[in-house]
């Protein structure tokens, strides 16, 4: 089955290559170092926030949130930076990962202990989230004159060449990766997942599990806030507006199951990286934005039907002859 | 024997109840290190029960646990096997996609210094538990591509990864095959050997009597009594279990069996059957015995159309026909009662009413409008046929017990008057009172001439009820047995696929 898998993976990331390579084809001036760097340091924000959103798709959970998280926490810290421009950009880093933390945490906590669906919850905290935002800016936009020009360096910054917003995803990912792939509580969420009684039967404390994937989500939802808001210069009611289904959509894309139970660090980067690669790649060759759209549609639901079909064998392995054919295999 | 030596385990004075069921009073259980105890009880007899509090998964309500003479309190399954104990359960409940290394040490892993799991370690010590016991598959493999016996083993080499003194193994030997049991039971042996204490659940005597040295009987959520399995025979422990004899449990009536109804030719998928062929008449009740997992639900419902087949044919009546899905089942006369009602069988949120009626709205229909006094009245006289007890018509099925919901589903299968009848494990999990009505019921239906098919796993169910068995065994039919020419020892011999 790792096999499987692992050819999914290759046959994602050749599809990814081809486009990368036709479109490089149609216009030259996609390949070169820059404009992929670009396309890259573009992607950073789906990377860290397709991550996040995994580990709460694996548990059987979904978080519809992280995008309004994203717009709230980065106007608090706009605000924050307009009120105090001194303030060193450290402070803004992590008051930023707190405060989105605070409102995962949030999530989290109706979804583990008060035991309401994660699609509801959620639900409610995206239209609170963007009800704050509207509260605490009274309906304004804040934009580039009004922060401090340390607090729009950051994301624009090149650390040994390569743009900061690359380094904070290759960070993210890394720790991710460690969570996943080499903590107790990583596998435990696969168990949570791939079967929750099971998972109770070892032990496993499923509410804390819960509670942490939300909070860590809203970590990083928070932390990509600063960045989104000082890249782009804007903090208004409407960032990122449904920015989440982008998300889920890389995810799915990366053959995570949103049955629970699966899903890989380098599925999710290959899944984000293909949105990534369309909504950049698509514009090069003068193709319109609604093209974009219909073409990510086509293949979520393409990689939906591909990985039902490697999921589910025909039937349960009861003849002799199936289970020695599987064996084989 | 050893029984000198005070218990490794001592239970007593433990209770549980649930809302409307009293699962465990008063129990008492003492182990030995050393020994097998064989736990003995009929369904619902609270066996599970007993072994849910054991594993920390239920609170009891009263009552004490003693492991070398500590009290001890189990608030969550970790408690449990910190103290040394650890189940094997009937369906193997574990994670598919992961791999045998993390199936046993989920909960558990090996970890370096910084917390971080310690691959290495996990692998190399899943290896040497697995090599303990002999498995032939390594550490690595997924689980999902290893069949039931091994993903037993796997369940084995988990409970000793926890060092556990005392082993539950609830039904261990359900879905083996006669091969695997030898090898199971030499790994019994080896564990026994190692000062082990073992509870082992069977509802095969022959078993109990091979492997065992001790016993324990439970009946009703009661403690009846214990001894040395050597000082008893089969026929005392059946009637310690049951509390009368076999013959009045089962009221299998003498029927006129009529013509034939149901003709079934080569019916086969690619992986669960394979080539099952039989025929069933008006009035005959045809039992289906195979071990868990031998294809009979499979079969069933791919003869209700719910599964696609590859290739064979029915016939109704004579008639050749073509069944694709439940509607067309059900409109070709054939009614199922799944084997799961939680899951298959019932609308937990739904009435009485609602739930009887769903199969056959379209009866209590005109012009898509639902006549609600019609639906009453199929509801009432289906309900008070087979005893539903309930507050009202309008009692919401999730507030019913085990034993009663089962009633709502085969009465609204029922509804749809069906002239060929499939229960699938019609008494699996309910209280003896209800399993008798289900029992006498059953009996009722084929003198009304109803085809009847009953799968069970329940062997003097099968014996009991059926005028034939159908034995299967990995998909495939092995032997059709006459109620005259059944012997236990035929059928289970047949279902372990050692009689050819």
């Amino acid at each position: 089955m790792s096999k499987i898998l692992a050819n999914r993976e290759f046959l994602l990331a050749a599809i990814v290559a081809t486009l990368v390579l036709a479109v490089g084809i149609r216009a030259p001036v996609f390949l070169t170092a820059e404009s992929l760097v670009n396309v890259l340091t573009d992607t950073s924000f789906l990377f860290m926030l397709t991550l996040a959103q995994m580990a709460i798709i694996i548990t059987r959970g979904i978080d519809l949130s992280v995008a309004a998280n994203l717009a709230l926490t980065g106007m608090v810290v706009a605000l924050i930076s307009r009120a105090m421009p001194g303030i060193p950009i450290f402070a803004i880093i992590i008051l930023a990962i707190i405060v989105g933390a605070v409102l995962g945490a949030v999530n989290g906590a109706f979804v583990a202990w008060v035991g309401i669906p994660p699609i509801v919850v959620t639900l409610g905290t995206l239209a609170i989230f963007r009800g704050l935002i509207f509260l605490l800016a009274g309906g304004q936009w804040l934009t580039s004159k009004d922060m401090s020009k340390e607090f729009l360096d950051f994301p624009h910054a090149l650390w040994l060449g390569i743009p900061s917003l690359i380094w904070v995803a290759t960070l993210v990912t890394a720790l991710y990766w460690l969570l996943y792939r080499q903590t107790q509580f990583g596998r435990g969420l696969y168990a949570i997942g791939g079967n929750p009684v099971a998972a109770r039967y070892c032990g496993i404390n499923i509410p804390y599990e819960q509670f942490v994937v939300y909070t860590l989500a809203g970590a990083v939802s928070g932390l990509c806030g600063y960045l989104w808001v000082a890249r782009y210069g804007i903090a208004f009611v409407d960032n990122a507006q449904g920015y989440e289904l982008t998300i889920i959509a890389a995810c799915v894309i990366g053959g995570v199951s949103i049955a629970g139970g699966i899903g890989s660090v380098s599925g999710a980067l290959l899944g984000a990286l293909f949105l990534g690669v369309i909504v950049n790649a698509l514009p090069v060759i003068n193709v319109s934005p609604f093209w974009q759209t219909l073409i990510s549609g086509i293949v979520i639901l393409a990689a939906v039907i591909v990985n039902a079909r490697s999921e589910r064998p025909i039937g349960k392995l009861i003849l002799a002859s199936a289970r020695k054919k599987v064996k084989a295999t | 024997m050893m029984t000198d030596q005070p218990p490794i385990l001592s239970v007593s004075g433990l209770s549980k109840s649930f809302p409307g069921v009293r699962a465990l009073h008063d129990a008492k259980l003492n182990l030995r290190s050393g020994e097998v105890t064989a736990l003995l009880g009929e369904n619902g007899a609270g066996k599970s029960t007993l072994v849910k509090i054991l594993t920390g998964i239920y609170k009891p309500d009263a009552g004490e646990i003693l492991i070398d003479g500590k009290l001890q309190v189990f608030s969550k399954p970790t408690d449990s096997w910190k103290a040394g104990i650890a189940a094997i359960h009937q369906e193997t409940v574990m994670f598919d996609e992961l791999s045998v290394a993390e199936n046993i040490f989920m909960g558990h892993m090996p970890r370096k210094k910084s917390r971080l799991v310690d691959w290495p370690s996990l692998h190399s010590k899943s290896q040497e538990l697995l090599k303990r016991i002999d498995a032939e598959f390594s550490s690595d493999t997924i689980l999902k591509t290893l069949g039931v016996a091994q993903k037993h083993m796997v369940e084995i080499a988990r409970a000793l990864s926890h060092n556990a003194r005392i082993i539950i193994m609830d039904e261990p030997t359900a879905a083996l095959s006669g091969r695997e049991i030898d090898d199971l039971f030499d790994i019994i042996k080896q564990l026994k050997a190692q000062g082990c204490a073992i509870i082992f659940i069977s509802h095969k005597f022959d078993e109990i009597f091979k492997i065992a040295d001790r016993w324990t009987c439970l009946r009703d959520g009661e403690y009846v009594g214990e001894g040395e399995i050597k000082n008893v025979t089969q026929a005392d422990l059946v009637k310690l279990m049951v509390g009368r004899s076999i013959d009045q449990i089962f009221p299998k009536r003498d029927v006129k069996i009529g013509d034939t109804i149901l003709e079934v030719n080569d019916f086969s998928n690619a992986t669960e059957f394979d080539g099952a062929s039989f025929d069933l008449r008006q009035g005959e009740i045809l039992g289906f015995y195979g071990l868990v997992g031998a294809g009979r639900s499979e079969l069933m419902q791919a003869l209700f159309g719910l599964t696609p087949t590859d290739r064979g044919t029915i016939k109704i009546s004579g008639q050749p026909i073509q069944i694709s899905s439940a509607a067309e089942a059900i409109a070709a006369g054939i009614a199922y009662v799944p084997e799961d009602r939680q899951v298959q069988g019932t609308f937990q949120p739904f009435g009485i009413r609602e739930n009887i009626t769903l199969p056959s709205i379209k009866d209590h229909a005109k012009n898509a409008v639902i006549n609600y006094g019609q639906e009453l009245a199929t509801t009432r006289k289906f309900g008070a046929k087979l005893v539903v007890k309930a507050a009202s018509w309008e009692q919401r099925l999730g507030e019913l017990s085990g034993g009663n919901q089962q009633k709502v589903v085969i009465a609204k299968w029922l509804a749809t008057r069906p002239r060929i009848l499939i229960l699938d494990e019609p008494t699996k999990g309910i209280d003896i009172g209800s399993k008798a009505a289900v029992h006498e019921f059953i009996g009722e239906l084929a003198a009304e001439g109803l085809a009847i098919i009953l799968i069970s796993s329940e062997l003097p169910e099968v014996i009991g009820m059926s005028d034939s068995i159908q034995v299967m065994h990995e998909g495939k039919f092995v032997k059709r047995f006459s109620r005259a020419e059944a012997t236990p020892e035929k059928i289970v011999s047949a279902a372990s696929g050692s009689a050819h």
